[in-house]
């Protein structure tokens, strides 16, 4: 039996334990600093399942490898894990000659990285797909294969099936060195204890460099490159029918306008390097010209006053920007580092080539579980729920039939859902936020100002702690500072 | 089995459209999504509702008591904990789709009196940038934290918006210990009455900072300050002018919107300027037999306005259920000048008619003004805090109107 440690529960650590949990003689634990899966950078990016056209092969051999192979297996895992996905396929979008041209090369490297079903269309097709889009776009690339996902659910979703078959999950649990002997790992050091491990797998997103360096592995920095977006209410349109680019520049891809999984016109994002890893504010310069780029391809931009919410993610870039996936010269160390953009696509290919790196060049020959477990079942969604299911459910527990979020028709009883599946996973910090990614709610029309105390109602009855004490995204963001009197009481004392 | 009328909402509107609706005679449903009644009365815990209509001081727990009291004696028909879906109308036939822990239902009704009250606008809708951290509420949402389940929310607050709302809340905060270091509003002036700069801030020596904008709220995890700037009279902030504020507190205190997505759906005729539908001296809809009152037709200041409305829409209601209600959606009444809005939107030109509406801006010396009929009346002062009433008089309207307006100069 090996002991295997991934640092990092985001979608690369998450895909990586699902795809070994297939295996008997691996015992996988997963460490996380932060008190849910998902909230790195899986947590606020684009979403996109990339078709794969973009990844230059020759200066990023990985990425080119690993995206349209993603791609592919991200159509089974989204059945089995029952992960929200549409594909809707994209349209980059040139509006001159030289953009056009540009379009050729895209074309040109995605066939060679093995996409399908790409073809340049003429300004007519374009915009009978697309009418509102700019007069002045010239043709377009459509790639019918390009998909969008929910992320946190889709990390939400690895992380539940992967407990399912047997791997651990640690929060609150920033690994702060990694001990390494003759050679080989031994084992990480959180701030409550040590854990053993012949295997680490390094996938701590912004902080891969630092994981590295704590192994002696010390060749690659991490650069935050931020970008912000803008997201809707759902009524707020009009809403493109596909994903819509604009010809890409050598840094990014450009900033998107999209309807994403949700049904909410989404626009964004910029790219802006700085220092500081835990940065995420949205700047006014930054939020503007998010703004400006988008109305280029979509001139009917909704009111500002239909924006529920802005926010921004930022990339874990390095300076070759391609991925590292490999098995380093301390033995037993992997890293998956630099998993910038096409990172979310890449996932599942990710966690693939992990598995052979352990074959290959770790020597380890793997044994499969006779009853590995695929399939995973996503929570009540009220919402979806036709009225039918509506009383079934309703007679089983009537706490379906108390509405907490109203803009989104949440019901306490996918909330209930959601709690014991995060009890499930492990959480020890019941957060707003965990709700809200695996319900909805709060994400609506009035941005949670109804529910949100309510949501943190039911976390306390259910975590049995006093209410103040239920947090908005994990330790050190409780809601309050103490009970209504308790200012006074310290002002006496 | 057919209701006369379901009310939508338990808060004083829908209260008072339920027991005036029940005393005449009309079969009542009352649904409310919560588990109490009185709406956001019962976290209002301070003084100064009821100067009007019941003639006394009264705190807003109080208040609602007395309606509630009133509702259950008349043996009103209610449920709680049962959120409204759905709104069907075929010709003269409702249906209103709920659901509570009873089960989901679908009931038959001959008319609908909505008074769904407001929602609070959040920071996104203000475009305060900056992280996205614990410590950031809307004004509502505090004060169900602390005065509905007793919780403190922090320790040094800044509040965003100096409406009644926002101003009470600063006083709230300072009687539970908290330090207020500011109330800042965007407008040159303070959005809430006199007496409540007074009583809120100055009696607390809370700063009001008028003209000031809240640009970003900065933090890791929770709120650690909020950066500020100046702002100029087309209210942009000056270059030069940014400082910083710590708190780990920032209230969103910055203005209502009717909440009214249900009758969005049905295609209801709204108004732009109140944020609610447009409606008749009935407090009629255009569509008929759904009438509206409370926040849900038009951000009120005094409960005791919330009242009369869902007064008036409970008798509009008797009289459609009786058949004997008048079409009134004759003369259009338009709002012009420092003038924001007026309800109703239409008259039937048949009655003497009272008109709310709020200014855009304080002016002293205002003359108001229906253009078409010549009427002016003056008033010394107006405030956009304080909604005005005017009366129009059947024997002003000329016969042939189709159209009115309303200017304030
Ligand atoms: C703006 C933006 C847009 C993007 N758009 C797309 C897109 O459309 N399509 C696409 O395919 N990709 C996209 N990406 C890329 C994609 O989001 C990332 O590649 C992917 O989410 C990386 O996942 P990860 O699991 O490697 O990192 P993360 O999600 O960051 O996971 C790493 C985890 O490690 C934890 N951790 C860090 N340090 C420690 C420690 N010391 N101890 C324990 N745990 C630790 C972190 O808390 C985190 O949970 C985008 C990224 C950004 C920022
Ligand atoms: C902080 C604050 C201080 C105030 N101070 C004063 C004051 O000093 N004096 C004064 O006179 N007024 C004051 N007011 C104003 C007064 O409280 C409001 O004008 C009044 O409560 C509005 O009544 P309403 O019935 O329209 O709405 P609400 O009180 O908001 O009630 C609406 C009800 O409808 C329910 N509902 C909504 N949608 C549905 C649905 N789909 N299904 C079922 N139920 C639904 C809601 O749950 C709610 O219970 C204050 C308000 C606030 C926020």
């Amino acid at each position: 039996m090996y002991k295997v440690i991934i640092i990092g529960a985001g979608i690369s650590g998450m895909s990586i334990a699902r795809e070994l949990s297939k295996y008997e003689n691996l015992k996988i634990i997963v460490v996380e600093r932060k008190s849910d899966v998902g909230w790195g950078v899986s947590k606020a990016n684009t979403a996109l399942i990339h078709g794969g056209y973009d990844d230059d092969p020759d200066l990023y051999p990985v990425r080119a490898k690993l995206c349209a192979r993603g791609n592919d297996i991200w159509r089974k895992w989204v059945k089995e894990l029952q992960i929200p996905s549409v594909w809707n396929g994209a349209l980059v979008i040139a509006k001159n000659d030289e953009e056009m041209k540009e379009l050729e090369i895209l074309l040109k490297r995605g066939e060679r990285n093995g996409v399908n079903g790409m073809r340049i269309i003429s300004k007519e097709e374009l915009l009978k797909m697309e009418p509102n889009l700019s007069p002045d776009s010239q043709g377009a690339l459509w790639i019918p294969s390009v998909g969008q996902i929910a992320p946190i659910p889709a990390v939400v979703a690895l992380a539940e099936n992967a407990v399912d078959n047997g791997v651990k999950i640690i929060f609150d649990s920033p690994v702060e060195k990694i001990k390494v002997k003759d050679g080989k790992v031994k084992g990480v050091r959180v701030s409550n204890g040590f854990i053993e491990g012949d295997i680490i797998i390094n996938a701590a997103g912004l902080y891969a460099d630092e994981i590295s360096k704590m192994a002696g592995l010390d060749y690659f920095t991490i650069h935050p490159r931020k970008g912000e977006y803008w997201l809707f209410d759902d009524t707020a349109g009009p809403k493109p029918k596909h994903v819509l680019f604009p010809a890409p520049t050598k840094k990014t891809k450009g900033v998107v306008v999209t309807t994403e999984v949700s049904g909410h016109l989404m626009i964004g994002p910029n790219a802006k390097d700085q220092d500081d890893k835990e940065d995420l504010a949205n700047t006014k310069e930054g939020l503007e010209e998010v703004w400006n780029k988008a109305k280029l391809i979509w001139p009917k931009l909704p009111p500002r006053s239909k924006v529920i919410r802005t926010f921004a993610g930022l990339r874990p870039e390095t300076k070759k920007a391609d991925f590292i996936i490999k098995a380093e010269e301390v033995y037993g160390f992997i890293n998956v580092a630099g998993i910038r953009s096409p990172g979310l696509t890449a996932a599942p290919a990710i966690a693939m080539e992990v598995k052979e790196i352990i074959e290959r060049d770790l020597g380890i020959k793997l044994k499969k579980k006779n009853k590995w477990k695929p399939y995973r079942k996503e929570i009540t969604h009220f919402f979806m729920l036709s009225p039918q299911q509506i009383r079934e459910k309703i007679r089983e527990n009537n706490a379906y039939g108390k509405i907490v979020c109203k803009c989104n028709k949440v019901s306490e009883g996918d909330i209930l859902e959601a709690i014991e599946r995060m009890k499930k996973i492990g959480i020890k910090v019941p957060s707003i936020d965990s709700i809200k990614f695996r319900t909805k709610a709060t994400t609506g029309t009035c941005q949670g100002s109804f529910c949100r105390v309510k949501i943190a109602v039911i976390l306390a009855r259910e975590y049995n702690i006093p209410l103040w004490k239920v947090t908005l995204k994990g330790r050190g963001s409780e809601i309050g500072v103490g009970d209504v009197k308790s200012l006074l009481r310290e002002v006496e004392a | 089995m057919i209701y006369d009328t379901v009310v939508i909402g338990g808060g004083p509107a829908g209260l008072a459209a339920s027991i005036k609706a029940r005393e005449e005679g009309l079969n009542v449903l009352l649904l409310d999504e919560k588990d109490y009644l009185g709406g956001i009365l019962p976290q209002c815990i301070h003084p100064g509702f009821g100067l009007h209509y019941f003639k006394e001081d009264l705190t807003g727990p109080e208040f609602a008591h007395r309606l509630i009291e009133k509702l259950e004696d008349m043996g009103v028909e209610k449920r709680l904990t049962a959120t409204v879906l759905d709104i069907t109308v075929e010709g003269d036939k409702k249906k209103v789709k709920y659901v509570s822990p009873e089960g989901l239902e679908s009931v038959a009704t001959k008319s609908i009196i909505y008074a769904s009250g407001a929602r609070e606008r959040h920071r996104f809708e203000l475009g305060i940038v900056g992280d996205r951290v614990a410590g950031i509420f809307t004004a509502g949402e505090a004060q169900t934290l602390m005065d509905i389940y007793g919780v403190m929310p922090g320790k040094e607050v800044v509040i965003v918006g100096s409406g009644d709302v926002g101003l009470i809340m600063a006083r709230r905060f300072a009687l539970e210990g908290a330090r207020v270091k500011a109330v800042v509003e965007l407008m040159p002036y303070p959005g809430g009455l006199a007496r409540n700069i007074v009583q809120c801030l100055q009696d607390f020596s809370i700063p009001l900072y008028l003209s000031h904008r809240v640009l970003e709220i900065r933090g890791r995890k929770r709120v650690e300050g909020v950066k500020i700037a100046k702002v100029d009279d087309n209210l942009e902030s000056l270059p030069g002018t940014e400082f910083d504020m710590p708190c780990d507190t920032v209230i969103i205190s910055a203005g209502l919107i009717p909440r009214i997505k249900l009758l969005k759906k049905l295609g209801v005729e709204m108004d732009a300027n109140t944020g609610g539908p447009m409606v008749d001296e009935n407090l009629e809809t255009s569509i008929s037999g759904i009438f509206v009152a409370g926040n849900a037709l038009l951000i009120n200041d005094l409960v005791d306005y919330v009242v009369e409305q869902g007064e008036i829409a409970a008798l509009s209601a008797k009289k459609y259920v009786e058949g004997s209600l008048q079409p009134s959606r004759r003369i259009r009444i338009r709002a012009e000048g420092n003038l924001r809005f007026v309800v109703p939107q239409y008259v039937s030109g048949k009655r003497d008619v009272i008109l709310y509406g709020r200014v855009k801006k304080p002016q002293e010396g205002a003359i108001f003004k229906f253009r078409e009929i010549g009427e002016e009346r003056r008033y010394p002062v107006v405030k956009p805090s304080e909604m005005f009433k005017i009366k129009l008089r059947v024997e002003r309207i000329p016969s042939n109107i189709r159209e009115l307006t309303l200017e304030v100069k």
